[in-house]
């Protein structure tokens, strides 16, 4: 007996090019509301780059320079590039970690969702955050600090480092993939918090010890922060492509472990 | 007129529906664990289909292949006719899968209104409230709903895109009698309108109240199929229930008891010949009181068919 199969041929349903526009809006907007209600991922990813800058740049002090640049000017590219770096990997790692371990990617992936929109918009929250961090910085230090910066210089500050945020959110991914959903905000500290301080980005770089400041040259974090000094002229007068360069090969090699980890799920999947 | 033979044969061969899910000499290892085994599963259109297991028999996993989710170590898992990775396969289905966490911070209508927007023609969203029983809860965060409310909100994402075929993986699962009831309304009124149900569950009462076919599933294999009527009528017997003096071996010791166990102050006894046995206590016991009895319902079948597929002795 041949039954007839139910064929999808008859109706082909093809999403408009702005129907897959909306829904990666839609995506990157609900995923954007999620965070900001969430106060634990809104309070450490604004408050302590902010709280950190006032204590250490307006409070302490705010009177001295490092080599020609006021401290305040100084620290809002370093602690500009530690939120950078808190909000990508707040944003995707502990998001991804626990969409992962308690099944909720399995509901998105078992719906018609693009794949690629669920990515994008956790990038593009890990962009605003970034920026929202930032533009806070400058307003505090340009308030507080006596900071005069341009509005182009202020433009290219932000751009650079919201950029910035890219390798991180890479970082993220990786991270996500193989952490555990209620390890994730650990292991993302236990590796945020030394990379920070061995680049430079709480004590200067130039006050760090001969060893540290070896290392930092192999870090990402060290390359985005000179960049951003280099925009407020604090830079090492190094070459700007060299620290784009690092920022790059890092990202590719970020994407690249995700992709495992996502094989990995897959084939964890496949038995 | 009279139809012909051929006529008749030609009908027959119509009238079937179109198969719209369907797993083929499937298997689905886990590393050592075999979830399924050479299992052969079909899903007609219009039909609500439950599959019917106990907890670890393989249900959720073939969903999962269903879905696009697993890729079957063996044999085919089809949906509409294509591969289930397919996105058109996949705008045209929804799914409700047991989860352990939904974002708690995004209300009930921005999930669905997330959910909706991947969908071309989706259900406007006071429909789809309505058919969830969410129509007060619309602006209440996920995390502030209560068990029943979470698992209906998971029912709206489900249907929000108004697909053909729905995957429901134990929708009522913490459900109290009346959300477990209301669900089974809206269940039947979806298939009223030309949809088709997998539904998995555990719930025996659930199965025989809302499938048109069972398929019983144990151990990764699908142990029986059929209406509910053609599984109960795989154990024929009754089920004779009485407040006795007599022990539990004496009762076994009567000819034609299958099975007897205490249930609390009375006995449970399952048998093939109720006169027999009914004729037996009456006479061995002149004390015997609360007497009923049944026919075996869908629980006796269940519990017979999974009892002799399993290693252990009856």
């Amino acid at each position: 007996m041949s039954t007839a199969v139910a064929t999808i041929g008859n109706t082909q349903i093809e999403r408009s090019p702005s129907h897959t526009a909306t829904i990666y809006l839609k995506e990157a907007k609900y995923e954007f509301l999620k965070n900001l209600r969430l106060r634990v991922y809104t309070i450490s990813v604004i408050t302590f780059p902010l709280m950190f800058y006032v204590l250490f740049g307006l409070v302490l002090n705010a009177k001295d320079a490092i080599n020609g640049t006021s401290v305040p000017t100084y620290l809002i590219a370093t602690y500009g590039t530690f939120g950078v770096m808190g909000a990508s990997l707040f944003g995707t790692a502990s998001g991804l970690a626990s969409d992962r371990g308690l099944g909720w990617i399995q509901v998105k992936r078992a719906s018609p969702m693009p794949p690629f929109a669920y990515f994008v918009a956790k990038i593009i929250l890990s962009m605003i955050f970034s920026s929202i961090v930032v533009a806070l910085l400058m307003v505090l230090g340009m308030a507080f600090g006596g900071v005069r910066l341009p509005v182009s210089k202020g433009v290219e500050l932000l751009g650079t480092l919201v950029a910035g945020s890219l390798p991180f959110s890479a970082m993220g991914l990786a991270i996500g993939y193989f952490a555990g959903p209620n390890s994730a905000p650990a292991a993302i500290n236990l590796i945020y918090l030394p990379l920070s301080f061995c680049s430079g980005l709480w004590v200067p770089y130039m006050f760090l010890p001969k060893l540290v400041r070896q290392i930092a040259l192999a870090l990402p974090p060290y390359h985005l922060s000179q960049l951003a000094l280099g925009v407020v002229g604090a830079g090492r007068h190094e070459a700007a492509s060299t620290h784009w360069e690092v920022l790059i090969a890092f990202t590719l090699i970020c994407l690249g472990v995700a992709r495992i980890g996502f094989q990995r799920d897959q084939g964890k999947l496949y038995g | 007129m009279i139809a012909t033979l051929e006529e008749t044969q030609n009908l027959r061969q119509v009238s079937p529906s179109p198969v719209v899910a369907s797993l083929q000499s499937v298997c689905k290892n886990y590393g050592e664990v075999r979830a399924l085994r050479n299992v052969n599963f079909s899903v007609h259109a219009g039909q609500v289909v439950a599959l019917l297991g106990p907890n670890g028999a393989g249900k959720t996993t073939a969903v999962k292949l269903l879905l696009g989710l697993l890729q079957p170590n063996s044999g085919k898992a089809r949906v509409f006719g294509a591969d289930p990775t397919n996105p058109q396969t996949r705008m045209r289905a929804g799914a409700m899968l047991q989860v352990g966490k939904v974002p708690e911070t995004l209300k009930v209508r921005e999930h669905i209104d997330l959910f909706s927007s991947y969908y071309t023609n989706p259900l406007p969203l006071a429909d789809v409230l309505a058919a969830a029983g969410l129509e007060k809860l619309s602006d209440r965060k996920f995390g502030d709903l209560s068990g029943g409310q979470r698992q209906r909100t998971l029912f709206a994402l489900a249907i929000c895109g108004n697909p053909d075929l729905l995957f429901l993986d134990e929708p009522t699962v913490g459900l109290d009698v009346e959300a477990r009831r209301a669900l089974w309304e809206e269940i039947r009124r979806l298939v009223d309108c030309g949809k088709t149900v997998l539904l998995t569950t555990h719930y025996l009462e659930e199965a025989d109240a809302l499938a048109d076919r069972i398929a019983v599933i144990n151990q990764g294999e699908i142990i029986a199929e059929g209406t509910p009527a053609e599984i109960k009528s795989q154990t024929s017997g009754k089920r004779i229930r009485c407040i006795t003096e007599l022990s539990l071996t004496a009762l076994l010791q009567i000819p034609g008891v299958a099975s007897a166990r205490q249930d609390r102050e009375a006995v449970e006894i399952h048998t093939g010949e109720a006169e027999l046995v009914i004729r037996a206590l009456l006479t061995r016991d002149p004390t015997l009181s609360g007497l009923e009895i049944t026919s075996a319902g869908l629980e006796e079948a269940f519990l017979s068919l999974t009892r002799d597929n399993g290693e252990n002795a009856a």
